[in-house]
């Protein structure tokens, strides 16, 4: 089988799954469903090995191959295709995103047992993990914007999937809207370049673009830019970032899923693939790495102070993706792809970790009222270790080399963005700070009641609850299933999370400056026409970079240590101290506030100002009240001469005669 | 006698009806001007086939003349059933098509 | 020939006479009297016209059998005097002013035509011209259609004529 029939095949069997699970849910009994989806993602992954090891037989250059299935549209010179392309950048993210969607749904199956939306469930998970490979196996832009809209919505559906809390309903609209918001910038993008370029055909476009674009083009930064805001909007950048947050609503799996592993990196693929545009207009690329590199910072600050479990992660993904933003926008492709893998290790595996916790905790998330889980949770203990080590760049993990190498990158173009690295730097010792102050506070300590609850053997069981806002739930469709499900005691979970932290720890030997460079030689060929192609900081250089990276995260481990081990009760004290400094950034740097103020009060405004005024009174007021009054006093008018009276009748008949024969008259004279 | 003098006479009776019917309220009143604008009709008919040489005039003022017979039957039918119902008999009274 | 206009002109003011009778008489009985006698001063004009067959028509036909119905419906009914200026309105000024004009009009018309035959006293005719012979050979051949029309139209109005004046109540008979 060919490359591109093994693509075919990575998207054919999460639709499958789809479809079966949809059409026959009421039929498979118990967990069926769960194995089904898992077992359809299972072999999408082998059809990746597959089509990656069919790519790896042909030579270097001729690895793009483009398969089309079905023409959409055919008018002249231009055509719509059905079609995906299998190069060595679509594989690497299809074997990652299906990898890691195959690990989280086994987690899955284990966690959402009792749920009684369970099917539904894995159905929508199926729909993501296809649509996010439509995304990334697309070979025109119009097929990565279906793909695009897709993800959105299976992100809607899957955030809000505990469909009868409010705040879950409110946090999947408020994702769909930003979302949109980034649909609107990708369709503009691609009008432009099809306007320019008379195609939406990937390889035609980047084949033409730099005939038709000069540099820094005002069309094409135009272009770039608005691919930027669809990339933000996805990946949760600055500034349409602040649905992530919300977007923890969702259940443990979901967050994993999807915000960690595949549709926030959404937001990277397509700079990394549009490379040769955003190479033409240096000024996007800029806006781009700073962009990401403020993301980093704002992130990295807000993680420090926040005190639910899931929402730390989640501004730590925040973080990592702006990471791999900058890398992709200095040209360090592979690196920035590196690390996009990476990070799906650790990161989901933490979300794994934390969704234990949470069913420890009988579905709290505050992290005030965790501690001392350590003896109570051995495996999520040393799991959740594993990946705050990976997240916090601890040397020899695997995030240590990807975080770095992008950072390498970053000091090797010189100039400006040298202040960036060294944001880039900084960020890394906060990043290890809040990782470990998570790390310490769940699970060192005094253990809390849940905690020894557990140890005796127990589960702890509060009244179903909404963990925000403390409203009461039943656990009914529509709300969390009854059961909780702790790693330690379900065995699909400790199956799935077990592979990520073994990978957390040895990816890195996948890209060893020096030794080996397994991922920046396996897309090589997708990014053989940028720029940047060979221009690879010195094995020195990127050694030191290396040793100030590693000595930044042991930096910040070792302040989280004091602060929370050695004198417990410091974190307050300098709470107290900065409490100014604290509101700013426990409220997100007032974002929220902002939008809220500049963009949704104003839209309600307007749209009330529609209702009442455009609406009511002047469309139903004037124009068809207007048309039909005009219409009911002329019919009033005419009604007028209707009396009933025989002999008004008789007159009028008359009259008539009488105009007849003076007509008559007149005319023959 | 010139036919022309014939015509002006049948104008004036029609436009004396016409008046009648303008004018009166009782409903077998008004029946009977329409009996006189008819009768008027008539009587152009048969001065215009004099003047042509044409019976067909005649004939034509014959039909005419059944179907005043006809539609003065009905008419008179409705007063009765007007009288029996005990409304009015003025034809101002009967507005009830008004719109 | 001075006869004949002789005869026109009483005629004409006897029918002129019963119209305005018509008209202007507050009894109805007297209306239908008047009726009576412009119909028998119409037929003097027919006779006038040469048109002997439909003078008698008129006899018999209108001036008898159809006034008779008016006569039974006035007995039946009871004539009530109507007072002498209707309460019409705008209506009753304006009604006779209207037939005013359109009398004006009509005889502008008439008399300001350039036909020259209205001013002849018309065509050569045959002795026969208005005989029940010529008439009834007229109306079973070439209006046989209207005939039967006509005589279809009066089992019309027969059959509507009892519908409209049955009595509702003791039916089921």
């Amino acid at each position: 089988m060919s490359a591109t029939t093994y693509g075919w095949l990575i998207l054919a069997f999460p639709l499958a799954g789809l479809l079966v699970i949809s059409f026959g849910w009421r039929v498979l009994p118990g967990r069926t469903p769960g194995w089904i989806a898992s077992g359809a993602i299972g072999l999408s992954f082998l059809s990746s090995i597959g089509a990656a090891i069919k790519l790896d037989d042909r030579p270097e250059d001729a690895r793009a191959l483009v398969d089309t299935a079905y023409t959409y549209a055919a008018t002249g010179n231009f055509r719509v295709n059905l079609a995906i392309l299998v190069d060595p950048l679509a594989i690497f993210m299809c074997l990652v995103v299906s990898g890691v969607s195959f690990l989280i749904h086994v987690y899955s199956v284990a966690y959402m047992s009792g749920d009684r939306g369970f099917a539904r469930f894995f159905a929508y998970m199926n729909f993501f993990v296809f649509s996010m490979l439509l995304l990334v196996l697309a070979s025109n832009f119009v097929l990565l914007i279906v793909g695009w809209a897709f993800v959105g919505a299976a992100s809607y559906l899957l955030i809000a999937f505990w469909y009868r809390r409010e705040t879950a309903t409110a946090a999947g609209i408020k994702a769909f809207v930003i979302n949109v918001i980034g649909d609107v910038g990708l369709v503009i993008a691609a009008f432009l370049i099809l306007d320019k370029t008379g195609s939406l055909d990937y390889l035609t476009v980047f084949a033409k673009a730099g005939e038709v674009f000069p540099s820094n083009d005002g069309t094409v930064v135009a272009i770039c830019l608005l691919l930027l805001v669809g990339a933000f909007a996805k990946s949760a950048q600055l500034p349409l970032h602040t649905w992530l947050p919300d977007a923890m609503e969702g259940p443990t799996p979901v967050s994993a899923l999807i915000h960690a592993a595949t549709m926030v990196t959404a937001g990277v693929y397509p700079i990394a693939r549009t490379h040769v545009l955003f190479e033409l207009a240096p000024t996007a690329q800029d806006v781009s790495a700073i962009l990401g590199t403020a993301t980093l910072v704002f992130a990295a600050s807000v993680a420090v102070v926040v005190t639910d479990l899931k929402r730390v992660i989640a501004y730590s993904t925040m973080s990592q993706i702006g990471y791999m933003v900058l890398g992709v926008s200095v040209g360090a492709y592979g690196a920035g792809m590196f690390h996009l893998m990476t990070h799906a290790f650790f990161k989901s595996l933490l979300f794994m970790c934390a969704g234990s916790v949470i069913a420890a905790m009988a579905g709290n998330q505050d992290l005030d009222r965790m501690g001392g889980f350590r003896k109570a949770m051995p495996f999520t203990f040393v799991t959740f270790l594993i990946g705050a080590l990976a997240l916090s760049g601890f040397p020899l993990t695997s995030g240590f080399f990807s975080k770095d190498e992008v950072l390498a990158f970053t000091i090797n173009r010189g100039g400006g963005y040298l202040a960036l690295a060294v944001l880039g730097y900084l960020a890394a010792a906060v990043t290890a700070f809040y990782a470990f102050r998570l790390v310490f506070r769940v699970f060192y300590g005094e253990p809390v009641e849940e905690a020894r609850e557990l140890q005796s053997g127990g589960m702890a069981h509060h009244a179903p609850a909404n963990p925000m806002t403390g409203e009461s739930e039943d656990t009914d469709v529509g709300f969390p299933g009854p059961e909780h499900h702790v790693a330690e005691r379900a065995l699909p979970m400790r199956v799935a999370m077990a592979p990520l932290a073994l990978l957390s720890v040895v990816a890195g030997a996948l890209s060893i400056p020096g030794v080996t460079d397994a991922v920046e030689n396996f897309l090589d060929p997708s990014f053989a026409d940028s720029r940047f192609h060979n221009t690879m900081p010195s094995d020195g250089a990127q050694l030191l970079d290396l040793v100030v990276g590693g000595l930044m995260s042991i930096a910040g481990i070792t302040l989280a240590y004091h602060l929370y081990v050695r004198r417990p009760g410091t974190a307050r004290v300098i709470q107290e101290r900065f409490a100014g400094l604290h509101r700013f950034l426990v409220n997100k740097w007032y974002f929220d506030e902002l939008y809220d103020l500049l963009i949704v009060r104003p839209l309600a405004m307007a749209g009330s100002f529609g209702q009442r005024v455009v609406e009511t009174d002047f469309v139903q007021g004037t124009i068809v009240g207007g048309a039909t009054g005009v219409v009911r006093v002329g019919t009033s008018m005419a009604r007028a001469v209707q009396t009933g009276y025989l002999r008004a009748y008789a007159l009028l008949l008359l009259t008539g005669v009488l105009g007849l024969v003076l007509y008559f008259l007149i005319s023959s004279s | 006698m010139d036919i022309g003098w014939f015509v002006v006479l049948s104008a004036f009776i029609f436009c004396i009806g016409a008046a009648g019917v303008l004018t009166r309220r009782n409903p077998l009143v008004v029946l009977l001007c329409l009996e006189l604008m008819l009768n008027a009709g008539n009587l152009a008919l048969v001065a215009f086939a004099r003047m042509h040489g044409n019976q067909a005039g005649q004939v034509f003022a014959l039909i005419v003349m059944v179907v005043a017979a006809c539609e003065v039957v009905i008419g008179l039918g409705i007063i009765v059933a007007m009288y029996r119902n005990r409304l009015p008999i003025d034809v101002d009274e009967m507005s009830e098509l008004r719109g | 020939m001075w006869f004949e206009q002789f005869l026109f002109f009483v005629t004409a003011i006897g029918a002129l006479g019963g119209a305005l009778g018509v008209v202007m008489l507050r009894n109805p009985f007297y209306s239908v009297l008047a009726l009576v006698v412009h119909l028998l001063a119409l037929a003097v004009l027919f006779l006038l016209l040469r048109a002997e067959f439909l003078a008698a028509a008129q006899v018999v036909v209108y001036a008898s059998a159809v006034m008779v119905l008016y006569v039974f419906v006035v007995a039946y009914i009871g004539g009530a005097d109507e007072p002498l200026r209707p309460e019409g309105g705008p209506l009753a000024t304006f009604g006779p002013l209207f037939a005013a004009a359109l009398a004006i009009e009509l005889s502008i018309a008439v008399l300001g035509t350039g036909l020259e035959a209205v001013d002849t006293r018309g065509a050569d005719i045959g002795p026969d011209f208005g005989a029940p012979g010529q008439i009834g050979a007229l109306l079973l051949r070439r209006f046989l259609v209207p005939f039967e029309g006509a005589s279809f139209l009066l089992l019309m109005a027969a059959v509507g004529a009892v519908v409209l004046a049955r009595r509702r109540r003791g039916l089921e008979a």
